[in-house]
């Protein structure tokens, strides 16, 4: 149990990494990606509504889609379970924590159209994982996320102050950037966890 | 504005995906082959066009605070359309296409244009804007997919869904098969990105020396 949580744990963050190899949430990590600062607060948000994310779509599909035969609703609740749990937990931690709320604040709306909430969503329904193993594969999902979104800004921070060809301003080098980061992550393809963790 | 117009706006001066940089995320992952990266298009193209029509239709009935909510709901049903209609279809592209289908909810590109253009224009213009947009996107897609197809892979065109193998352009020992991998998407993105800016520089700036 713990080593399967393990294996589903580290594989959502090295092997099949969200942004680098499996392409969700790509907006919000070139977006939000100039400074170290901001990109650990998006990281932050996004680790914290898709945790709770996975959790609740998969309450809704278990328990309520499935037993009531409305397997076809799944993209139409599942977006709709997302924006509303964006909107609570902005509420909540208005309330509670307003030093949180000023950090995160700006990030959270911009979470709801994420696809990589959705796409953690839809993922831990087709891979059959249980209640437990969604909210850790959502968390790690998240981790990763954050990994990317901070190890990328690192180097566009560098990146600003570089001899770049005018053409390649912006966007289109930090896109090539991005392909190296994710050459380096395709180091870990083929990694055998299961073995690590002793399964 | 006329219709023609508002067409041909999405398909190159604002073209969604090389001008507007939205939608990233299906571009980058579906571009592996031509005929994937032409049913996301068309794909995409037919939400766009529904969820542009029918947000045009009931703009006036949705309360200002609650709007956006509405265009996501009017946007999966769509999606789910599609879904469906694909898995019936076109079994082995909704294969490969996988989580991608249900993640154009999220598509950036498709809540933008209910948002800037049909939520305040009328059926007909945001109907020929859904669309130019759709093709802007089927065509950027279809550009990169040649690229990444052919460097990646040697063949071009391979559909598996109609039993057709390709057009064979490289020999099988200069492909590179990271070009379909993640990577190859970045990279190709960037470069014809960085291209595109080439191409439409001030010419009285002369070269592209910085």
């Amino acid at each position: 149990m713990v080593a399967k949580l393990m294996v589903i744990f580290f594989s959502a963050i090295l092997i099949n990494n969200f942004v680098l190899t499996r392409f969700l949430g790509i907006c919000p990590f070139l977006g939000v990606s100039q400074q170290i600062e901001t990109a650990i607060g998006m990281g932050l948000a996004v680790i914290f509504v898709l945790t709770l994310a996975s959790a609740m779509t998969w309450v809704v599909q278990h328990l309520i889609l499935v037993p009531l035969g409305l397997g076809f609703l799944q993209t139409v609740a599942f977006i709709l379970v997302i924006a509303a749990l964006v909107q609570l937990v902005e509420m909540v931690i208005q309330k509670v924590s307003p030093t949180l709320y000023r950090a995160l604040g700006v990030y959270l709306p911009l979470i709801t159209t994420n696809c990589a909430v959705l796409g953690a969503a839809v993922l831990n329904i087709r891979e059959g994982y249980t209640l437990v193993e969604s909210t850790v594969h959502g968390a790690a999902a998240g981790v990763g996320f954050t990994m990317a979104i901070v190890l990328f800004a690192g180097i566009r921070e560098r990146l600003a102050y570089s001899p770049v060809p005018v053409s390649f301003k912006g966007f289109p080098i930090a896109l090539v950037t991005a392909g190296l980061l994710s050459i380096a992550f395709l180091g870990f393809a083929g990694f055998n966890l299961g073995k690590l963790f002793g399964m | 504005m006329s219709l023609r117009k508002d067409f041909a706006n999405g398909l190159l001066a604002e073209n969604p995906t090389f001008r507007l940089l939205l939608g990233m995320c299906p571009t980058l992952a579906v571009s592996t082959s031509v005929f994937n990266g032409i049913g996301m298009g068309l794909a995409a193209t037919f939400v766009l066009v529904g969820s542009n029509a029918i947000v045009s239709l009931v703009r006036s009935i949705i309360p200002e605070k609650i709007r956006i909510p509405c265009y996501v709901v009017i946007i999966a049903t769509f999606v789910t359309v599609v879904d469906l209609a694909m898995a019936g279809f076109t079994p082995a592209l909704h294969q490969t296409l996988g989580i991608f289908i249900p993640l154009i909810v999220v598509n950036c590109i498709i809540l933008a244009r209910a948002e800037a253009f049909a939520s305040k224009r009328a059926l007909l213009n945001s109907i020929a804007d859904g669309f130019g947009m759709g093709i802007g996107f089927t065509l950027a897609l279809v550009v990169l997919s040649l690229i990444r197809e052919m460097l990646g892979t040697g063949v071009v065109f391979a559909a598996p869904d109609f039993n057709f193998a390709g057009v064979k352009l490289l020999a099988d020992e200069y492909r590179s098969v990271i070009m379909i991998l993640a990577p190859g998407g970045f990279i190709t993105l960037g470069c014809t990105l960085g291209l595109i800016n080439w191409l439409s520089r001030p010419r009285s700036s002369g070269g592209s020396k910085s």
